[in-house]
């Protein structure tokens, strides 16, 4: 279970917004919130497995680029049509600059 | 609750009726035999993959869960506003204190003679099935009418093999709502896969005779396909309503609360008009999905006594090979368009009006690779924002700080 990764610098995503990271033949989205705290979800939106990380980050919702599907992504709850399938999060955290993510 | 057409609008309408709090019945009437289903794939995934099946929007479950009755394979034919009930086609009948008409389109129909089996239209999952069984190497394809249905099932055609040629009486692709800029643009790429488009050509006569469909263009030239598409608009359904009385004008004619001129009957999708309060009240008629999950939407929360207004800009994609197009907004509420380059060749036409209002956005790039930048101008729109053409037009200014100001 603690297998912590890797995934980018903490500079590397601006507030409020996304980046895709790709690990052992899966893909995660890492979040910076508008008040400086990182998220990780599944990448995929549960709608069409589009990537999320070409969506819109506002406040606490990243919105899927495909159909406007809405998720909180410190939660993963699915925000109303077209989705209805919440996303699977991962802890994260920020250690040296680092952001990891535990993939479990 | 009534609800009549089970497709994307009804459907979400049903939930919605549910997901706010509505414990009394709800009945929900289609037409085709399947569960309320998404409708864009069946122009794109539906017929290119293996094995085409419905997106559902609810399966039996959530609608047995949420206690949703599901009359299917049945159509209204009378509605009695004075009796509240609605008829059905196979004689039972339905009281309502509140109906929601969501009717849908349908194909608008070629209006000459000489059509047969071969010449179809695409509105259903079924549609889709037998166009489908027609989309092989060794079949030529006539698609007639170079829209966004015409269109995207031409690239289909073109993945799956077969010999496509699109015919369009106007003088470019995508006239309606679509810059001309960007038409070129999915107009070049049909080309480059081996699409044949002829613009500028009408359609003199067709003959089919069951094995081949032939096609003799205005100018003399003559087509042969093994099957013709055709993809020339969509027409309201709203025979029901104006045989209940109900107002008509290009759709049923409701108002921003979607409401018709009966309090208890609202109309909501494809079949209804209505005022875009963004556009000062202006009346149209949107076919598009995310407006049908919108308007379902609303007007369950209206049916229940909320009283809200619609708000939303329009919004539509297209999906052709790589390319995805989104606009927002509806572009010829525009005066001068201001252009936006992003990566990859992808790029962004604002659309203002006079006085500088944002007034639409028009994206066209590899992917997703708009899909931001047009939602961010979405809500620029929504806030009748007035930024300054070059902050637009410049990719080092970011529209999230547009939006902020």
């Amino acid at each position: 279970m603690s297998d912590w990764v890797e995934a980018c610098a903490a500079g590397d995503i601006d507030e409020e917004d996304v980046m895709r990271f790709d690990h052992g033949g899966r893909t995660f989205a890492i979040y910076r919130s508008p008040d400086d705290e990182y998220f990780a979800t599944d990448g995929l939106c549960s709608h069409e497995k589009v990537h999320l990380a070409e969506g819109l980050v506002m406040d606490d919702i990243i919105e899927c680029p495909k159909h406007n599907g809405r998720f909180n992504y410190k939660t993963g709850d699915a925000r109303g049509a077209p989705v209805c399938v919440n996303l699977k999060t991962y802890p994260v955290k920020v250690d040296a600059g680092k952001v990891l993510i535990q993939v479990g | 609750m009534v609800i009549i057409g089970a497709g994307e609008c009804g459907g979400r309408a049903a939930l919605a009726l549910r997901d706010l709090g509505y414990e009394g019945p709800v009945t929900l009437v289609g037409d085709e035999p399947h569960l309320p289903y998404e409708r864009p794939p069946l122009s794109k995934e539906a017929m290119t993959s293996e094995a085409p099946a419905i997106k559902a929007i609810a399966s039996d479950e959530l609608l047995a869960e949420c206690s949703i009755r599901r009359s299917h394979s049945v159509r209204a034919v009378a509605i009695d506003r004075a009796e509240h009930v609605v008829r059905l086609s196979d004689g039972s009948s339905l009281a309502y204190d509140k109906l929601l008409l969501a009717t849908g389109s349908v194909p608008r129909k070629l209006p000459m003679p000489g059509l047969g089996p071969r010449c179809v239209y695409l509105r259903t999952f079924n549609d889709a099935l037998a166009i489908r069984a027609h989309l092989s190497p060794q079949n030529r394809v006539a698609v007639i009418g170079g829209g966004f249905i015409g269109l995207e099932l031409a690239a289909a055609a073109r993945k799956l093999g077969a010999t496509v040629t699109v015919i369009e009486a106007q003088p470019r692709i995508l006239m309606r709502g679509v810059p001309a800029e960007i038409a070129e643009i999915i107009h070049k790429a049909h080309e480059a896969e081996g699409v044949t488009i002829l613009t500028g050509r009408g359609i003199a006569a067709i003959a089919d005779d069951g094995a081949e469909v032939r096609i003799e263009l205005a100018e003399g030239q003559g087509i042969g396909a093994d099957l013709a598409v055709i993809g020339i608009g969509a027409m309201p359904v709203t025979a029901l309503a104006a045989e209940a009385g109900l107002a008509i004008d290009n759709g049923i004619a409701v108002d921003g609360m979607l409401r018709t001129d009966d309090p208890d009957i609202f109309a909501a999708g494809d079949c209804c008009s209505f005022p875009l309060a963004i556009y000062g009240g202006r009346r149209v008629r949107l076919e598009a999905w995310r407006n049908a999950q919108e308007q379902g939407a609303l007007a369950a929360k209206n049916m229940l006594g909320a009283n809200e207004a619609h708000a939303a800009v329009p919004w539509f994609w297209s999906d052709q090979y790589g390319l995805t197009l989104q606009i927002a907004g509806l572009s010829d509420e525009g005066r001068s368009t201001v252009r936006r380059d992003l990566d990859d060749g992808a790029f962004i036409l604002f659309h203002l009006a006079e006085d500088g209002r944002l007034v639409a956005a028009s994206g066209i790039g590899p992917g997703n690779a708009v899909a931001r930048d047009i939602r961010l101008a979405e809500m620029l729109i929504a806030k009748r924002a007035t930024p300054a053409p070059e902050a637009l037009g410049s990719q080092a200014v970011k529209l999230k700080s547009l939006l902020a100001a």
